[in-house]
């Protein structure tokens, strides 16, 4: 080989090498360019001073997490920002958008559907954006603004851990499968407590599939699971443990589940206030949420026990929209 | 992955590796020492919701034992609406006031302040009740008015019987006010209610909470043996 | 003002909603009605009585023992003063974080939180008898169980009373918490007001209250039926003076 070819050769590993290195290697300095990802820096305008907006949330953990990423992009955009978050269930937390309590909190479209606007679950359209149109238009009769639709949904899933699955029931892959089981109606299932009562839980489940089994009330959604208090648990999507090993998904065959994907409600004052710099910023912080990335977010809350705070600054952070 | 690696958010993989003892929900002291803060806040907030209802509550009861000292007719009702309160179990009290109070503060301390009433009141009553009639009869021999004849020998006599129903009003108001996150206002229920499954946060919250009424109560003790050093000489 | 009225309004909706089924907030299910209130106030009363039967079983003897032979004075109170600062809520998530939920583990929180006034109350109770009675029995050529059986049961019983009492308002109150472990009591409407309403969780807390108001004012019956005609005599009419913890007489103890 000459030594040109040669310098050329080496010159292309190293190229090779360095690209591959930033970008196996985490990045502190925020995105890199190009992809889907480099976000742009959300610019503190001083024209947005004094403007107050109060974002709230429901009282779990992706909540919390999404309420702390819109409120802290709003603020690094300038804006002052009361959070209130941890309102309650999706009712308590409707009630405060409607009366004003709170200027936005973000809810998934199936909920608003079903819990506000009367609509039965079965007749919710499957299709997400059909969804989110329907719920826009509701939405906008009480004066409030349902913004662009995230890419993820958040559903309800049944879950097991492996070796219940494999075990106790026999491989169950979906869950008419599992309430073709001969002891279906044995088995224990764990939800949340008003999942008793809604007809996209539990009530859906005993319709639907034809299966009645026993209903553990309990806040916790893997615990019961991993202390054998119950066989099987309704468990969110995008919870973190799901990229675990630990436990499988029952599928949702009959799709009894409507899409819920989040939509940011908020009042229309509230919007004129943040205008649309702002509404712009608040879709774009949602923008890389995909269903592994809400999953990654999750765990580090559930998981790794890190404050909803933090990891909503550091989603922030790592993806560039802060410094 | 890749696509996501580049854009920034770190993905480690959970499930290499033995899962630590965070994940598993377990005790974790290192766990502990690094997160200690963020029990700091709800533990103030913790101390406003027992010192302000105790304190308020024993100004009330304390004027109504007075009250009732010179009109012995009115201890029986009293205690009968301070029992009622009493009675009301804490989380359908945070419940029941929140139309009328909206959530927070307002609603949690009006409830704790409501349920130190009984104890005190009772306490007090007992207290100067309990004065022997021949004190009573030496300082109206020696010209005392009622006044004085309150402040300076029912009140200092019956010191120790009202200090321990202050005790006992701090320290349950500790416990009561567990609950207090009910009504939206935190406190070290509030870290507890967060997660109820991993031991390291139940341990801290919960322990913080016992140390919290063990501290006040060893406070109080510590100024009714100073206030009381005639008790002294008698004490086991 | 109209919030006050407001309320009133839900306290009518919230009488209709023991009796009477409604549809839940979420809607699709029926909840509330005498069935559904009945279940859970049968919840309520089976946790807190097993509680306090198995309370009352362990506390009550080991009280007269202690109070009888006049050692573990400062136990009685240190259990007293530590029961009274942990938080039921507090011990409720010890207990299922280290336990699990169930009907086992709220009920061992229940015990858990009725022994201390029930044990001090008992030793309190047994020891402030009358020592001069106690000799005067002595003399009679009692033994000392039947001293315990026949003199200081009878008149301890104003006191053990007075503990109980204080025992069985906290297990009602406290069992409010149990659905938080899985154990459906009356907490449950007042815990999950999304599903159940505001009404019915007022409707939950009237309910609560009446049965502990209850059972407060049927053991202070019982409390002052146990008293001694002369003890009462001497109390000064007997009010049923709600002795909730320590006697005044015992000055020191109340240390």
């Amino acid at each position: 080989m000459t030594r040109t070819l040669r310098l050329i050769l080496a010159a292309l590993a190293a190229l090779v090498l360095t690209l591959g290195v930033t970008a196996c290697g985490s990045s502190d300095d925020g995105g890199g360019g190009g992809g889907g990802g480099s976000a742009d820096l959300i610019e503190s305008d001083p024209a947005n001073e004094g403007k107050s907006i109060t974002i709230g949330s429901k009282n779990f953990t992706e909540q919390f997490i999404l309420g702390e990423i819109y409120a802290q992009a709003l603020e690094a955009a300038g804006f002052e920002v009361k959070k209130d978050l941890n309102l309650g269930s999706e009712q308590v937390a409707y009630r405060a958008l409607t009366s004003g309590q709170v200027d936005a909190y973000p809810e998934y479209t199936g909920t608003s559907l079903t819990s506000f606007f009367d609509v039965k679950t079965a007749d919710v359209p499957k299709d997400p954006d059909a969804t989110y149109e329907l719920v826009k238009k509701e939405y906008a009769a009480k004066d409030i603004t349902a913004l662009a639709r995230t890419e993820f949904e958040n559903t309800f899933r049944l879950a097991a851990k492996t070796e219940v699955q494999e075990g106790d029931l026999e491989g169950a892959k979906t869950i008419s499968d599992v309430a073709e089981l001969p002891k279906a109606d044995e088995l224990k299932v764990a939800g949340f407590p008003e999942c008793r009562q809604r007809t996209d839980c539990l009530v859906g489940i005993n319709n639907l599939y034809d299966w009645k089994p026993e209903f553990v009330s309990t806040e916790a959604k893997y615990t019961p699971l991993d202390e054998d208090q119950a066989d099987l648990s309704f468990v969110f999507s995008t919870d973190g443990e799901l990229a675990l090993d630990d436990y499988k998904i029952i599928e949702d065959d009959e799709a009894l589940f409507p899409p819920y994907n989040v939509s940011l409600g908020i009042r229309n004052d509230a919007l004129k206030k943040i205008g649309a710099k702002g509404q712009e910023v608040l879709e774009a912080v949602q923008e890389p949420l995909t269903l592994e990335a809400m999953q990654e977010l999750n765990s580090r809350v559930d998981l790794d026990k890190q404050e909803p705070e933090q990891v909503a600054g550091d989603y922030l952070t790592e993806l560039g929209f802060t410094k | 992955m890749f696509l996501l690696a580049q854009q920034g958010l770190e993905m480690p993989d959970r499930n290499e590796g033995a899962a630590g003892c965070v994940q598993n929900d377990g005790f974790c002291p290192s766990w502990i020492f690094d997160n200690f803060d963020r029990y700091v806040d709800p533990f103030l907030q913790h101390i406003v919701l027992t010192v302000v209802p105790v304190a308020i509550g024993f100004a009330i009861s304390f004027g109504l034992a007075v009250l009732a000292h010179r009109r012995q007719w009115l201890t029986g009702p009293i205690t009968g609406v301070t029992g009622f309160l009493y009675t009301i179990p804490s989380l359908a009290f945070f419940f029941l006031l929140q139309p009328l109070t909206g959530r927070g503060y307002l609603t949690a301390i009006i409830a704790l302040t409501c349920y130190t009433l009984l104890i005190i009141f009772r306490n007090v009553t007992t207290g100067l009740g309990g004065v022997p009639m021949e004190a009573r009869d030496a300082a109206r021999g020696m010209g005392l008015t009622d006044r004085q004849l309150l402040w300076r020998v029912e009140l200092p006599l019956a010191l120790p019987e009202i200090l321990a129903g202050l005790r006992i009003a701090t320290t349950t108001t500790v416990g009561l006010a567990a609950l207090a996150f009910f009504a939206g206002a935190g406190g070290l229920g509030a870290e507890l209610d967060a997660d109820y499954y991993f031991k390291s946060n139940v341990v801290v919250a919960g322990g913080l909470a016992v140390l919290l009424a063990a501290a006040f109560d060893l406070i109080i003790l510590g100024v009714q043996r100073a206030m009381t050093p005639w008790q002294r000489a008698r004490a086991t | 003002m109209s919030a006050t009225l407001a309320f009133l309004g839900d306290f009518g909706g919230a009488v209709e909603f023991i009796f009477r089924q409604r549809e839940s907030v979420g809607g699709g299910v029926q909840v509330g009605g005498l069935g559904e209130i009945g279940d859970l106030l049968v919840e309520h009363l089976l946790v807190s009585l097993a509680a306090m039967a198995i309370a009352c079983a362990v506390a009550i003897p080991l009280g007269l023992y202690l109070g009888h032979i006049g050692r573990g004075e400062f136990l009685a109170i240190t259990v007293s003063n530590v029961g009274r600062a942990v938080p039921a809520l507090a011990l409720l998530a010890f207990f299922i974080a280290f336990l699990g939920i169930g009907f086992t583990n709220v009920t061992a929180v229940l015990i858990l939180l009725a022994l201390p006034p029930i044990l001090t109350n008992t030793y309190v109770g047994a020891r402030g008898v009358d020592p001069e009675v106690v000799d005067a029995a002595r003399g009679m050529g009692m033994s000392g169980a039947q001293i315990v059986r026949r003199v200081r049961v009878p008149l301890a019983l104003p006191t053990i009373f007075a503990g109980v009492r204080t025992s069985a308002v906290s297990v009602l109150a406290t069992a409010t918490i149990a659905p938080l472990a899985n154990v459906q009591t009356l907490g449950e409407p007042i815990i999950n007001p999304q599903t159940y309403g505001f009404e019915g969780g007022l409707g939950a807390a009237i309910v609560i209250g009446v049965v502990t108001i209850t059972a407060d004012a049927g053991i202070g019956i019982a409390q002052r039926a146990v008293t001694p005609k002369g003890i009462k005599l001497a109390e000064g009419g007997g009010r049923g003076r709600m002795r909730l913890s320590l006697p005044t007489r015992r000055r020191e103890a109340a240390t």
